[in-house]
C-alpha cells in the first residue's frame, strides 16, 4: 500500500495536519505568522546544506531553523531594530544565502519549485516515519508545556507571577516550530508551510468559542484540506502545497458564512 | 512582628530601574500570614512595580526579594486579553492551575459573578472582569495574594462588599495579603500595616501611625489624616450588596 505514492502523501499530509492544528492556534494567538515565514525561508539554507554534506533534509532543517531562532532572539535582546525588521533580515538573507549555496552546488540537480511548494511525489517511506515519530514527539512536548505557555500567552505577568516559568515555555515553542517547519517542508513547500499553520486555525476562530474546541477545529480544517488538497493536486495536476493551501482558503470562507449566521441571530 | 517562619515574602532595600530611571528603590516590607499589607502613594509613585518586584516578574532589581511561597494569586493592575483568543471566564479560572468544578463555582459565586461563567471574557464589563480577576485568584487558595487595585471599576457598594471579602479570604485561608489601593477609608480600616510610597518609602507602620507621620500627611494632605482619625471607631455592620445589615 505504501508503494502508492498517492497513499503516502496522504498519510504524510494527515500526520502533518495533525500537528499544525494545535501549532498553529499557538501562532495565531501569539501574533508569530511572520516569525514562522521566518523560520520557513531559512529552511532553504538546511535543505542545501542537507544536499552538499548529505544529510538527512528534516533533520539539518531543523538544526539550522533553530540556530535561526535563537539567532532573533540574541539580536532581540541586543539591537534597538524593532522585531518585524529583524525578522525581515533573518527571512530574506537567509534565503538569499540558500540560493547562493544552490548556485554553488551546480553537481546536484534541484527541484526548486518542488522545494518552495512542495511535491508529494517526494514523499518516501522514511519521510513518513519522520513526520508520524516527529510529529508525535512535538504533540507530547506541546502537551507538557501547554499550561505555562497558554497562560503567558493570555498574560504573561499572570503566568510569571504564579510561578509557571514563561520564558522556559516560550523557548521549547521556538524549538517545536524549527520541528514543524523541518518534518512538513516536502509536503507543502517552503513558502506556504506558515499557511498551513496559520489559516485551518484562522478557519478554527471563527467558528469556536473556546481555546480547547479552537485547536480540534483547527486539526479537522487541516486535515480536511490536507484530503482536499491533494485529491485535487492529483485531479487537477497541480503541486500539492498550493493545492492543500487553496483548500483551506476555501473553508476559511465557509468559516466565515458561519459567523455572518451566528452574528444575525445575535440581533 | 511574629516569628520568622510567617514570612511569604520579604523585600530587602528592593529597587527596579528602567532606561537608566528609578521606578523605585529601596522598599524594604515584608508580608507575613494572615496579614493585610498595604501600599499607598500617588500615581507613578512605584506601587506596582513594587508588587512586581515580589512577585518576582522584574528580575533584575537592586537589593534582593526573598520569596517562601510558590502558591500566589495575582490580581494585576492593567491586564488585555487578546480577542484572537477565544476565551470564556471558566477557561480563564483554570489558567494557571487546574481545578474543580466546585471550587471554581465557589470561588466566582463569593465575588458575585457566577452568572457569568460561561461569558465569553471580551463581552465582560470592566467591573465583572475585575469580579472573574479577583475569583480566580482566589480560587487556587492561595498563600500570598498580591492585589493591585483589585476592586476598580467595580460599583460603590460592590466595592465595600469585596473589600469585606479579601478581609474574610485572608482571614480564613491565613494568607497573606499585599493590597494596592486608592481608597484610604479602606485602606486604614482593614490593614494591619501601611507602607507609603513615593519613589522611596515615606513612612510605614500601623494605619494610625502613618496618618500621624508628617510625610503621609504633605503627600495626600490634611483632609486624608481626618479620613483615617474617623477610623478609629469602627463600624460594627456591613451592609452586604443584597442591602442587608449584618454584624461584624
Amino acid at each position: 500500500m505504501l508503494d502508492d505514492f498517492f497513499i503516502r502523501a496522504l498519510i504524510a499530509g494527515i500526520g502533518v495536519a495533525i500537528v499544525t492544528g494545535p501549532l498553529g492556534c499557538f501562532v495565531v494567538w501569539r501574533r508569530l505568522s511572520y516569525f514562522g515565514d521566518t523560520l520557513a525561508h531559512s529552511a532553504l539554507l538546511g535543505v542545501t546544506l542537507a544536499y552538499s554534506m548529505e544529510f538527512n533534509i528534516a533533520f539539518s532543517v531543523f538544526i539550522i531553523s533553530s540556530l535561526i531562532a535563537l539567532t532573533l532572539i540574541q539580536l532581540q535582546k541586543r539591537t534597538n531594530l524593532p522585531g518585524d525588521a529583524l525578522l525581515g533580515l533573518l527571512a530574506h538573507s537567509s534565503l538569499a544565502v540558500g540560493l547562493v549555496v544552490i548556485g554553488f552546488l551546480s553537481f546536484i540537480r534541484f527541484d526548486i519549485m518542488g522545494l518552495l511548494f512542495g511535491d508529494i511525489l517526494a514523499v518516501t517511506v522514511d519521510d513518513l516515519l519522520i513526520i508520524w515519530i516527529g510529529g508525535a514527539l512535538i504533540l507530547l512536548i506541546l502537551k507538557l508545556i501547554w499550561k505555562p505557555l497558554f497562560a503567558s500567552t493570555v498574560n504573561y505577568e499572570l503566568a510569571e507571577a504564579e510561578g509557571l516559568n514563561p520564558d522556559r515555555a516560550k523557548a521549547i515553542f521556538t524549538i517545536l516550530m524549527a520541528a514543524i517547519i523541518a518534518i512538513s517542508i516536502k509536503m507543502v513547500g517552503l513558502l506556504l508551510i506558515t499557511g498551513m499553520l496559520i489559516i485551518p486555525a484562522a478557519m478554527a476562530r471563527n467558528i469556536s468559542s473556546s481555546p480547547q474546541k479552537m485547536v480540534i477545529y483547527s486539526i479537522i480544517g487541516g486535515l480536511l484540506s490536507v484530503i482536499l488538497g491533494l485529491f485535487s493536486s492529483l485531479e487537477f495536476n497541480t503541486a500539492s502545497g498550493p493545492s492543500i493551501i487553496a483548500a483551506s482558503l476555501f473553508l476559511f470562507i465557509l468559516s466565515l458564512l458561519n459567523i455572518k449566521q451566528s452574528i444575525k441571530l445575535k440581533n | 512582628m511574629s516569628s520568622d517562619q510567617n514570612i511569604l515574602v520579604k523585600l530587602n532595600k528592593a529597587g527596579f530601574s528602567l532606561n537608566n530611571k528609578w521606578l523605585v528603590r529601596g522598599v524594604s516590607l515584608q508580608v507575613e500570614k494572615g496579614k493585610i499589607v498595604t501600599l499607598i502613594g500617588p500615581n507613578g509613585s512605584g506601587k506596582s512595580t513594587t508588587a512586581k518586584i515580589a512577585l518576582g516578574i522584574y528580575k533584575k532589581i537592586d537589593g534582593s526579594v526573598e520569596k517562601y511561597t510558590n502558591k500566589v494569586g495575582y490580581v494585576p493592575q492593567k491586564i488585555s486579553i487578546d480577542w484572537t483568543l477565544p476565551l470564556r471566564v471558566n477557561d480563564f479560572m483554570v489558567l494557571t492551575e487546574s481545578l474543580d468544578k466546585e471550587t471554581i463555582n465557589e470561588a466566582l459565586s463569593l465575588t458575585g459573578v457566577i452568572h457569568l461563567k460561561d461569558k465569553n471574557l471580551g463581552d465582560l464589563s470592566g467591573g465583572e472582569f475585575q469580579r472573574v480577576l479577583l475569583a480566580r485568584a482566589i480560587s487556587k487558595k492561595p498563600e500570598l495574594l498580591v492585589l493591585d487595585e483589585p476592586v476598580q471599576g467595580v460599583d460603590f457598594t460592590g466595592e465595600i462588599a469585596l473589600y469585606e471579602l479579601i478581609k474574610k479570604i485572608s482571614d480564613e485561608l491565613n494568607c497573606g495579603i499585599l493590597l494596592i489601593s486608592h481608597d484610604l477609608h479602606t485602606v486604614m480600616s482593614a490593614t494591619d500595616h501601611v507602607v507609603c510610597l513615593n519613589g522611596h518609602v515615606c513612612c510605614s507602620g500601623s494605619p494610625m501611625d502613618v496618618a500621624k507621620n508628617n510625610e503621609y500627611k504633605a503627600l495626600f494632605g490634611e483632609q486624608a489624616s481626618q479620613i483615617l482619625s474617623r477610623y478609629e471607631h469602627r463600624h460594627d455592620h456591613i451592609h452586604t450588596s443584597e442591602g442587608e445589615i449584618k454584624k461584624n
